[in-house]
């Protein structure tokens, strides 16, 4: 550590309507693991935009080593030094490893050199990767590395990393944490955003948290608690969801054998999938984004049929009913995609109230919609949700994603349920509002509902669910007691094709 | 550096706002047209959009054309609009159409000379479904085989005109006429004669049906949940799917009601204004439907009067070509511009424009 690499000062941009950073000023030090905290809107993407070159500041400077840092483009920012891993990576599916990390270079070298490059690169820091394979084939994980060697080959002084773990398996994070530990070791900074606390106070060095693009603190992370640093984010203590006892009733949805190919050229099948819920249970599903989550979602909400007699919801075989039918039932879902699956972009909260709740809550009367009723149950949704918008006649586009999110989870389970199945119920929403919406899930829980929540956030997974299930290419590992699991259990149920060990290097 | 920006939400006060701005830059781009052509620009605007309907000599004759013109395009356009909410594009009313005018008058001609009451309501049964079969065949395609209702629907508006060119030359032709192309005319079978309902209005039962099919559409849209399930098909098609509406049901819905309510309007147009059903009865009212649509903005209310500013068009142009000499071609010319700057001015509706200094987002 020691000097400064990068000295940010009073960096300020203000979008129509929004400042979204307010004259933030933090150092990030030589061969330091800086972490950029905070929630979805703080500020954080903003302000990396501004240290890589996508967005020019209004107001503030940048010092790079003490010299001026204001680079126009990501190219001049990476000229001095500066790169960036996304968090949506940027490949294409067809071309092999080497390929695609020479299109994402100025001046690729040969061919062979490159992929000599690649795989010296992968060894050196333990990522392996074969530069001959087509990208179609990686895991996510994998691909992630294709995007950290890109990198890595450019020498990079600073090194920005946009939530790198989301998409791993807690394996693939360790390897991960001892590239980035063998990184600073050799003197590379890097930024490492995340809103993982238990992450960072792992990894990181010293911390910056933004909040409403300010910075609201500073701290190092392994001296503060996970809850220190949460509450620092928020401005708010909040609540944390209270341990659920209760018994467990009977067994209200059994699958057993249910196979369904892919939706489409992209989807995943679903192989031979069977589980049970009992009432009063929270059932987790873990698994890295991409396995059959969304495909499992839609073959329970009965968007999808599935064969006959593989889906019995209260001892009726539901297999061959369509959403209409289950949410009569009581069997009610939340997709991961807001915008456009759960919820209609241009359509009014009112409308997207319609959507699911038509029947169950009585807003169809002979074939009519009685708009005031819904309007009525969209406000009441809006209300007991803590939904930020100025009324139910808004679009729902118009919502940040953390407060569609609180309408449409709010929506299925103001209709009271007996199954709820939800996929991501805390994707991208502020730590206060996640915590709310685990509480009203473990509070549904207790009131005798079953529960399914599909996530890729173990860390919640662990806090609400009595059992955990992992899903691996389609298929659905047995579930276990949380009680019994510890990481490692976790990782090897999510699955060892993911493992490094498969992904060795050749040749 | 001009830079559009999106809005969050939909503007109110554009979306009402744009088809106005279309017609005033029509007026305008088309009075540039007519002076280009060496005509009064002013004249011209004033024959085509005033003239009709205030004109001392002409207005008595041209005003019940309003309604006899409108009253189709607007029935079709209603069934078009439904369709489009849900992105179903049918682009074959004009087939539909026809279709719709054939059947209807073959039943009616199969009971020649019967003077029953049940006849014409029978009829109008028949065109409505002529119409309706003639949609189903782009549906099921499309449910069957994923084809594209675009293409489809629209191949068949040339089917049809072959149909049409047979029916009046060969087996629909009329006996007594001489051997001449076109069917008996039904105006001079009372039994089954569209006529005017009151005089010199131009109201007949076709401009009542389009009336009724307004309302009928407004309340399908607005308040009825099959309207809703439209919507949301067409605003988002898995969302559609997640709240369990089954897109090939929508599907068939849309043509089904798209290609009855275009049928009907080629029922109702054969047994009046037009009379019998003849090589080239249908002046285009099918694609001009679209244009009304769209210049509606896809609603009910907005599409009556779209229909009727069509309408004066039609109307106006035809004053024009007879007082002015304007060239038929430059109307359709003017039509045409209608929906390019509807279109061009929509932008306004969903974006807005920045005016920035250059910055890479």
């Amino acid at each position: 550590m020691g000097d400064t690499l990068l000295s940010i000062r009073g960096l300020t941009k203000a979008y129509p309507g929004v400042v979204a950073n307010d004259d933030v000023s933090f150092d990030i030090g030589q061969g330091e693991i800086h972490a950029l905290l905070g929630e979805n809107g703080a500020g954080k993407s903003t302000l990396v935009k501004m240290i890589f070159g996508l967005v020019k500041p209004d107001r503030g400077e940048m010092l790079l080593e003490g010299a001026g840092y204001a680079p126009g483009q990501p190219s001049e920012a990476r000229r001095s030094g500066v790169a960036m891993v996304f968090q949506h990576f940027s490949l294409f599916d067809a071309l092999s490893v080497a390929e695609n990390v020479a299109l994402g270079m100025e001046n690729p070298p040969a061919p062979r050199d490159l992929a000599r490059q690649i795989r010296e690169v992968s060894e050196t820091y333990g990522l392996p990767l074969d530069p001959g394979r087509t990208v179609g084939t990686l895991s996510a994980g994998e691909r992630q590395r294709v995007e950290i060697i890109r990198c890595l080959l450019q020498d990079p002084r600073l090194l920005i990393m946009d939530e790198p773990t989301s998409v791993l398996t807690p394996q693939e994070v360790e390897i991960l944490f001892q590239t980035l530990r063998k990184l600073k070791a050799e003197g590379t900074s890097i930024l490492y955003i995340s809103h993982k606390l238990e992450e960072i106070r792992a990894l990181c060095d010293a911390a910056t948290i933004l909040r409403l693009g300010r910075r609201v603190g500073t701290c190092i992370p392994r001296e503060v608690t996970a809850r220190q640093m949460a509450e620092m984010m928020v401005g708010a203590s909040f609540a944390t969801p209270e341990p659920r006892g209760g018994v467990k009733g009977e067994v209200l949805l059994a699958v057993a054998g249910l196979s369904l190919p892919a939706p489409g050229a992209f989807g995943t099948p679903l192989r031979d999938i069977r589980m049970e819920v009992r009432r009063g249970e929270v059932l987790g599903i873990g698994g890295v984004a991409g396995n059959g989550q969304d495909e499992l979602l839609m073959a329970l909400s009965g968007e999808r049929l599935a064969p006959a007699g593989t889906i019995r919801f209260k001892g009726t075989d539901v297999s061959r009913s369509g959403p209409v039918e289950r949410r009569a039932a009581g069997l009610l879902s939340g997709p991961e995609e807001r915008l456009g699956h759960a919820a209609a972009p241009n359509m009014s909260l009112t409308e997207n109230a319609v959507l699911t709740a038509a029947r169950r809550q009585g807003l169809v009367r002979h074939g009519l919609i009685d708009w005031g009723r819904a309007a009525g149950f969209a406000e009441e949704v809006i209300a007991r949700f803590d939904v930020r918008t100025p009324g139910p006649g808004t679009a729902a586009r118009a919502l940040s994603g953390g407060n569609l999110q609180k309408f449409v989870v709010g929506r299925e389970i103001l209709q009271n349920p007996d199954l709820f199945v939800v996929n991501q119920p805390t994707w991208g929403v502020d730590a206060a509002a996640a915590a709310a919406i685990r509480q009203a899930l473990l509070d549904l829980a207790a009131q005798g509902a079953a529960i399914i929540v599909i996530s890729q956030d173990l860390d919640e997974l662990m806090e609400i669910s009595d059992r955990f299930a992992a899903l691996n290419e389609g298929r659905l590992s047995a579930a276990r007691a949380v009680a019994d699991l510890d990481m490692e259990k976790i990782g090897l149920m999510m699955g060892g094709a993911h493992d490094m060990e498969v992904a060795h290097v050749e040749g | 550096m001009i830079r559009l920006e999106r809005r969050l939400e939909p503007s109110r006060l554009w979306t009402v706002l744009t088809p106005l701005l279309a017609v005033a830059l029509t007026m305008l781009a088309g009075g540039l047209m007519f002076a280009l052509l060496g005509k009064p620009p002013l004249e011209a605007i004033r024959t085509i959009f005033w003239d009709p309907l205030f004109h001392p000599q002409f207005a008595s004759y041209s005003r019940p054309q309003l309604l006899v013109k409108a009253g189709p395009l607007i029935l079709i356009a209603i069934g078009l609009s439904v369709g489009f909410r849900a992105g179903i594009w049918n682009i074959g009313a004009e087939g539909q159409y026809i279709m719709g005018a054939v059947c209807g008058a073959a039943v009616g001609l199969a009971f020649y000379p019967s003077d029953s009451a049940l006849l014409f309501p029978l009829m109008v049964v028949a065109g409505g479904l002529g119409g309706w079969a003639w949609a189903m065949i782009p549906a099921l395609l499309k449910t069957r085989f994923g084809t594209n209702e675009i293409l489809v629907s629209l191949m068949l508006v040339y089917v049809a005109q072959n149909i049409l060119a047979s029916a009046s030359s060969s087996w629909l032709r009329s006996p007594e006429g001489m051997g001449f192309p076109g069917s008996r005319n039904f105006k001079q079978w009372p039994a089954v004669h569209n006529a005017e309902l009151l005089p010199e209005t131009g109201m007949h039962w076709g401009v009542v049906a389009a009336l009724i099919a307004v309302i009928a559409a407004y309340v399908l849209l607005a308040r009825h949940i099959q309207g809703f399930n439209i919507r949301l098909t067409g605003e988002a098609p898995r969302a559609a799917r997640f709240a369990g509406v089954s897109p090939a049901r929508i599907i068939v819905l849309c043509l089904g009601i798209s290609g009855t309510l275009a049928g009907l309007a080629g029922l109702f147009e054969v047994t009046g204004p037009a009379g019998q059903v003849t090589i080239d009865f249908n002046s285009g009212y099918g694609f001009t439907a679209i244009i009304v649509a769209f210049l509606g903005r896809l609603h009910p209310v907005g599409i009556l009067l779209a229909g009727l500013l069509m309408a004066l068009t039609y109307i106006g142009g035809e004053l024009a070509q007879l007082m002015l000499g304007l060239p038929g071609a430059s109307i359709q010319l003017f039509q045409g511009m209608l929906l390019f700057f509807l279109l061009a001015t929509d932008v306004f509706t969903n974006y807005r424009i920045r005016l920035s200094r250059r910055e890479v987002a």
